[in-house]
């Protein structure tokens, strides 16, 4: 017979905000979780899966907790166990506490090409920190992460739901400083404004 | 510049909504087929028109739709894979971020074709800005009657959802993308049966590339045949690519299949030349997965035939002299670059990406990460090259899915056509330490003859 916490990980102060606070959605996720179940049929409502973790970790200060992904399966009526199986497998979610700005930056071939060595080892330097790693001041996380599908605007990195495209060093240094002074956190579920003409190498 | 099907408006103000879109005749497809044309008469347009699958197998669109099974009273579905996470491909995010109506355009009539009344945009995560811009097109779409349900008064039903991934290359594989689509890991499936006939929730399903189905639109417009006038052969009507590298003009440019490789590589039309004031090195033509082509096979296949811009063309040689159109993710390398870091940075980019389903993928990409680490800085021995192409081999064709015969190409390709620089490698351990030893002193490519 199986334990009966066989099913789900314990949570513990480095994987549960502080082991103090339980999960909640807020009130407006909440009800957008709910309308992106209606876009399936009511016995795949599971299929909202990968959407509903995009909300529950920008209400989450930026991480899938195991309280919030314990929230999550309650909240689709699934085991807990298919929830930390999803968000094991998919590179967006962070399973530990990251700063309040996300700084993924594009190494594959491409952007190799472009620079894209020369600019993660300059924006190391520039934090004091290796990809991978948070400031201790909890303000930046580095990432080198795999093709964005932008080789068009290599180098580039993305911060929240902005492409950065083009970079220099100089630019680069520009939107740190930029970031510095940005206390609310950037997710990847912003809603920004990206001009027509803008964010992708326009053809001749 | 050759006819251009899809980007003709996409420098137009305002093409992003609808208003705009509209004043620049759009929709007028949506028209066409559903108040004029039975379902199978916009099938055979499709198959006429000659349509091959944008995304990078190029499969004959029009026989795939035919392929979907319709069981009485089961839902089937189209969905479209905006997963474009292919290196160096970035079409699609070009024609979703600046005409997004184009695709919400074409997918009425497709789903129409198909008799699907439901149908979903799988994006790739990152591409979360586009998913909301795709998300207002359909809110107008819908508010205009181009959606919804008894679309023109014609009785049929059609609703689209955006769906967001979360970061997984492996979900550009149709049945991976199914399975991420029903909250799962993206594992991919076991085939047969083939989404046409067991797909999403196990019912009947179609995946197409958003370039695929955004191309519908003008084949309803102007009719299957009139496509097919465009291109050579069984490459018909024109191709999005994308073009990166080291090149004077990077950027999505829609050709008219059958343009000569010379002309796009060097044409102030399409890439501008190459960049650096340095000679051409080598070039990926159809995204990472392909194989490498040395500057000499670029221009001229092995039968110095002029090499085209065509599925034929590109993949004429085979493997041994050839490569593949693929994804249209077009990649040019200067004598600057380094053939071994660059196969490394591609290993650690399969490696990192494999789902680990198949052992032979999960193991062995990470093996050849790993030989090809020592061989880039200096730590390896000649028969590591050995190690690496037998590894390679015993990938390929093995796994429940192609992410295994892509992660083993370009590393064959590689070492096929650049073994001396491989050689150089594990042979000048000290020089090879400097990332940038190419760009300081370039390696001449040895003299080959490619002769039957």
């Amino acid at each position: 017979m199986l334990e009966p916490h066989m099913d789900r990980h314990d949570a513990t102060p480095d994987n549960s905000n502080g082991g103090i606070t339980p999960f909640t959605f807020s009130g407006p996720a909440l009800a957008e979780c709910r309308e992106l179940m209606t876009h399936y049929p009511g016995e795949f409502s599971k299929s909202a899966l990968i959407p509903i973790l995009h909300i529950a970790q920008a209400d989450n200060d930026g991480w899938l907790s195991v309280p919030a992904m314990d929230a999550v399966a309650n909240l689709l009526g699934i085991q807990y166990i298919e929830v930390y199986e999803v968000a094991t497998f998919y590179s967006m979610f962070h399973l530990e506490p990251v700063g309040k700005h996300v700084l993924d930056v594009c190494e594959t071939a491409p952007c190799m090409l472009r620079g894209s060595d020369d600019l993660i080892e300059h924006i190391e330097k520039r934090l004091g920190i290796k990809a991978g790693q948070t400031t201790p001041d909890g303000m930046f996380t580095l990432r080198a992460v795999q093709c964005l599908g932008s080789c068009g605007g290599a180098p580039m990195l993305q911060c929240g739901a902005k492409y950065h495209e083009h970079l220099t060093i100089e630019k680069v240094d520009q939107l740190i400083e930029q970031l510095r002074g940005k206390e609310t956190r950037t997710n990847y579920t912003d809603h920004i404004d990206t001009p027509a003409e803008n964010g992708t190498t326009a053809s001749a | 510049m050759g006819r251009q099907l899809l980007l003709e408006h996409i420098n137009k103000p305002g093409i992003r909504g609808l208003e705009g879109y509209r004043a620049n005749g759009g929709y007028r497809s949506v028209e066409k087929a559903l108040k004029t044309m039975a379902p199978e008469a916009v099938l055979e347009e499709v198959k006429k028109s000659g349509l091959r699958g944008r995304g990078g197998a190029g499969f004959p669109t029009g026989m795939k739709w035919s392929f979907l099974a319709k069981p009485e009273g089961v839902p089937r579905y189209l969905v479209v894979n905006a997963d474009e996470s292919e290196p160096g491909t970035f079409k699609d995010r070009y024609l979703m971020q600046r005409i997004p109506h184009l695709l919400i355009e074409g997918m009425i009539p497709s789903s129409f074709a198909m008799g699907v009344n439901t149908a979903y945009i799988y994006i790739r995560g990152e591409y979360f800005y586009i998913a909301r811009i795709l998300e207002q097109a359909i809110a107008e779409a819908r508010a205009a009657g181009w959606l919804g349900k008894n679309i023109l008064g014609t009785g049929y039903d059609l609703e689209i959802y955006v769906h967001v991934g979360a970061g997984a290359y492996i979900c550009g594989e149709e049945t991976a993308l199914l399975e991420s689509l029903e909250g799962k890991r993206g594992n991919p499936r076991i085939k047969p049966p083939f989404p046409a006939v067991k797909g999403l929730w196990q019912r009947p399903t179609v995946v197409n590339n958003v370039e695929t189905i955004c191309a519908v639109v003008p084949i309803i417009n102007d009719g299957g045949e009139e496509y097919a006038k465009i291109g050579i052969g069984r490459s018909t009507g024109t191709k999005l690519i994308s073009a990166a590298g080291h090149i004077n003009k990077p950027g999505v440019y829609e050709i008219e299949l059958g343009v000569s490789v010379e002309e796009f590589v060097n044409s102030d039309q399409y890439c501008g030349g190459v960049s650096g004031g340095r000679p051409l090195k080598a070039c990926i033509p159809g995204g990472s997965s392909v194989p490498i082509l040395p500057a000499e096979l670029l221009f001229r296949t092995a039968k110095f035939e002029t090499r085209l811009m065509t599925y034929e063309s590109l993949s004429d040689g085979g493997f041994e002299t050839g490569s593949m159109l693929g994804s249209g993710g077009f990649y040019v390398f200067n004598d600057s670059a380094c053939i071994v870091r660059a196969t490394w940075n591609h290993s650690r980019f399969y490696h990192h990406e494999s789902c680990g389903q198949c052992s032979p993928c999960r193991e062995g990409t990470g093996w050849m990460e790993k030989v090809l680490y020592r061989l880039e800085h200096g730590t390896a021995r000649t028969d590591d090259i050995d190690l690496l192409w037998d590894i390679q081999r015993r990938i390929e064709g093995n796994t429940i899915c192609p992410f295994g015969d892509a992660a083993s190409w370009p590393v064959a390709a590689s070492i096929r056509h650049f073994r001396h620089e491989f050689e150089y490698h594990a042979t000048h351990p000290t020089k090879v330490k400097d990332p940038k030893h190419c760009e300081k002193d370039p390696i001449p490519y040895p003299e080959k003859s490619y002769a039957n």
